[in-house]
């Protein structure tokens, strides 16, 4: 992981690859189609790099666009880096001691990084769902109710009651928990709980959603209802998603980006990546060979 | 193949179980003695604690005529304050006891009650004093020998020299017996009044009060610093950072520290430096507080981290600020464990006496303390106190003193097993 000084030289096509020096220099560059020519951008990334404790170097060189009303899907072996990009773009990582991002990353042209940024601002446009369902030991109401209270949305009870059911609408929960939105938001099964954090995070009204493999701590069938409840989202939220599984990415998103030990290595219409990966790393994983 | 396994492992298999049998055996003796030695050492104290919970009164004709207690018609309040009761009960156990000659045994005669007779007589009097002139039937505290004995703390078999009571005074306690006129009432005393120098009047109260206000200043000072102390160590101070790491072990090291030091720390900033009043509660409990705030701040510690992550991101990411995400999501779910540890921290210094020597609060103080900087003792230092008094009478009350600081400690732990329960969710 620490070899960062790489021998360009030695291109060619390796078949099993073990180590980052064995393979990395295959990487030259993202292949396929990472930028948007300034269509409809949300978030514009150039050159991103993440390093934790200084040394160790977890996100190389990564560039890519996010587009408005898209699911972009982040997909790659574990380790790859998938998610320590997806909490760049919200500057999660700030709150991890040792954590230094470089590079430039634009929400709608603005540096999140710069000066008069606010982090809170920050995560208020971009909101989070996580890999494990996070609820607060509070009542349904007083979880989905948070964000919004604190950022004082609501200006009286009955505007509050209004953002609440319409977040557990959008999130397909709202009938189910309807008649208990005082029970406490831990005692949800594992899938409604993940739609709680859902509607949670909509409560807020982002403009962006980023999901942290929101569905690898649920069964097939609460898998299902998210799945569904992202393509809902899309018509209103932009939503970037790490996943696992690769027939989740390729059921649910518009675009899908292949994240190989730290780099980006293809970014293209998932039909393509699925269909004619262009890159061998990343026609190798998708095949099953390595992963 | 499998055969072998099965056999491999059914060869091992009895001495796998015999010691998991050893391990339990182990765990069950180790756990029965401890439940021996509380047993014994509760056995211990109950057995000699409780008899302190009743004391002896012996009833007594008072003739309270005018001439005995020195006193004109019409007396003043002022004038019946000081009058002569003492006389009275001595002319009243003359006339029960007719023919005691010997200087020697009219003293002990007039030792029967306890020097406080005299002084709740003279309350009775002064509260309604047409009892002037009259004769009364009164209960009157026996002294401390007179009460060990009645509880059968004396042997009459001892030979006489050896003993406290003497013959002649057993012929007058059996004449009292035979009368009916000898009985245990509940000790209020003990737990009325103060401190004494004769067992049967001395009480815990002061001590009592004394414990609750340095109770109270350890509380109010040691909760709040201690938590922030931990919320900012845990939340909020860089990690792998040299000084932060300093203060951890320096921390860690101090809840080690014997408690004595810090009673000379006591001495020498609290009191010597800053002028703090000596033997008073606030000193008391400014000492105790940095004894207990390294229990504190590891245990709110260990409790904050004991969050999961995922509940400080869940907030952050809902665009939480840092103080917003610890304070409204983390906190609460922290505070079952910080309050068991503030109740434990403050059960230790309730116990506590060695730092409380140090500070002055071994002093002899008999008021009841009105404030946190008047002269006060503590339970602990007031059990040490008894413990070494000559008087035979002064081990029952020890006991009971012990008796009354278990059940406070208990008390405190209840207390957090409940704060616990109360506070206690599920995430």
């Amino acid at each position: 992981m620490t070899d960062t000084t790489l021998d360009m030289s030695l291109k060619g096509t390796m078949t099993k690859p073990k180590e980052r020096s064995e393979f990395a220099h295959t990487i030259d560059g993202t292949v396929g189609k990472p930028f948007l020519d300034g269509k409809d951008t949300k978030f514009h990334c150039r050159g991103v790099n993440v390093f934790y404790n200084g040394t160790k170097q977890a996100i190389f060189d990564t560039s890519v666009d996010i587009g408005k009303n898209e699911v972009i899907a982040m997909i790659g072996p574990s380790g790859c880096g998938k998610s320590t990009f997806l909490r760049c773009l919200n500057r999660m990582n700030d709150t991890i001691d040792g954590c230094l991002v470089t590079g430039t990353i634009n929400l709608d042209g603005e540096d999140i990084h710069a000066k008069a940024q606010d982090p809170v601002l920050l995560r208020a446009r971009v909101g989070m769902v996580f890999q494990k369902p996070n609820p607060f030991p509070k009542s349904i109401y007083d979880n989905v109710a948070y964000g919004p209270r604190l950022h004082g949305l609501a200006a009286n009870r009955a505007e509050l009651d209004e953002i609440v059911e319409s977040s557990l609408r959008k999130a397909g929960l709202f009938n189910e928990v309807k008649d208990r939105l005082q029970a406490p938001g831990t005692g949800l099964s594992g899938g409604q709980q993940q739609r709680l954090c859902i509607a949670r995070t909509i409560a807020v009204s982002p403009e962006v959603i980023l999901m942290d493999e929101p569905t690898s701590a649920l069964d097939p069938i609460a898998t299902a209802t998210i799945e569904e409840l992202i393509d809902e989202l899309r018509q209103s939220f932009t939503i970037c998603i790490v996943t696992h599984s690769m027939q989740q990415a390729a059921r649910i998103s518009q675009r899908t980006a292949y994240f190989h030990l730290g780099y980006l290595v293809e970014v293209n219409d998932t039909k393509t990546v699925f269909t004619n990966p262009q890159h061998q790393l990343t026609e190798n994983y998708i095949t099953g060979r390595f992963g | 193949m499998s055969s072998t396994t099965t056999e491999k492992v059914k060869a091992t298999l009895a001495k796998r179980y015999a010691r998991e049998k050893r391990f339990r055996a182990y765990g069950f003796i180790s756990i029965a003695l401890s439940i021996l030695f509380l047993a014994i050492l509760l056995l211990d104290i109950f057995s000699k604690g409780l008899p302190a919970f009743t004391s002896t009164y012996i009833k007594l004709d008072v003739v309270l005529d005018a001439p005995t207690l020195g006193l004109e018609t019409n007396p003043s309040q002022e004038q019946l304050k000081v009058a002569n009761y003492n006389k009275a009960i001595q002319t009243s156990l003359e006339t029960m006891f007719p023919g005691v000659e010997d200087r020697k045994q009219k003293k002990a005669l007039k030792a029967l009650v306890s020097d406080d007779a005299q002084y709740s007589l003279r309350d009775q009097v002064m509260a309604n004093p047409s009892l002037i002139g009259t004769t009364q039937s009164l209960w009157l505290l026996a002294d401390d020998d007179i009460d060990v004995f009645h509880k059968g703390g004396i042997d009459r078999a001892t030979p006489e020299a050896d003993r406290r009571i003497k013959d002649f005074q057993l012929v007058w306690l059996d004449k009292l017996e035979a009368e009916e006129r000898i009985e245990s009432q509940f000790n209020t005393n003990f737990f009325t009044r103060g401190d004494s120098r004769e067992p049967e009047q001395a009480g815990i109260l002061s001590a009592l009060i004394g414990s609750f206000y340095t109770m109270l200043v350890t509380l109010l000072l040691s909760f709040p610093i201690g938590v922030a102390a931990a919320i900012y160590l845990e939340e909020f101070a860089p990690k792998n950072n040299f000084w932060v790491d300093l203060i951890e072990v320096n921390i860690n090291n101090l809840a080690a520290v014997p408690s004595i030091v810090f009673g000379l720390l006591g001495l020498a900033v609290f009191i010597q430096f800053f002028g703090t009043p000596r033997s008073a509660p606030l000193t008391g409990g400014l000492v105790m507080t940095l004894l207990v705030l390294p229990t504190i701040i590891i245990a709110s510690r260990a409790a904050l981290r004991a969050v999961p992550p995922s509940i400080r991101e869940g907030a952050l990411g809902l665009g939480a600020s840092k103080t917003q995400a610890v304070f409204q999501n983390v906190l609460p779910l922290a505070m079952p464990g910080i309050l068991t540890g503030a109740i434990i921290g403050m059960a230790h210094a309730l116990g506590e006496t060695a730092p409380l020597l140090m500070i002055g609060m071994v002093a002899f103080i008999m008021d009841v303390p009105n404030g946190v900087t008047s002269p006060a003792a503590a339970l602990p230092v007031q059990i040490f106190l008894w413990s070494d008094s000559p008087e035979r009478a002064f081990i029952e009350r020890t006991s009971a003193a012990i008796i009354v600081l278990l059940a406070f400690l208990i008390l405190m732990n209840l207390l957090a097993v409940i704060l616990r329960k109360k506070f206690e969710r599920r995430w």
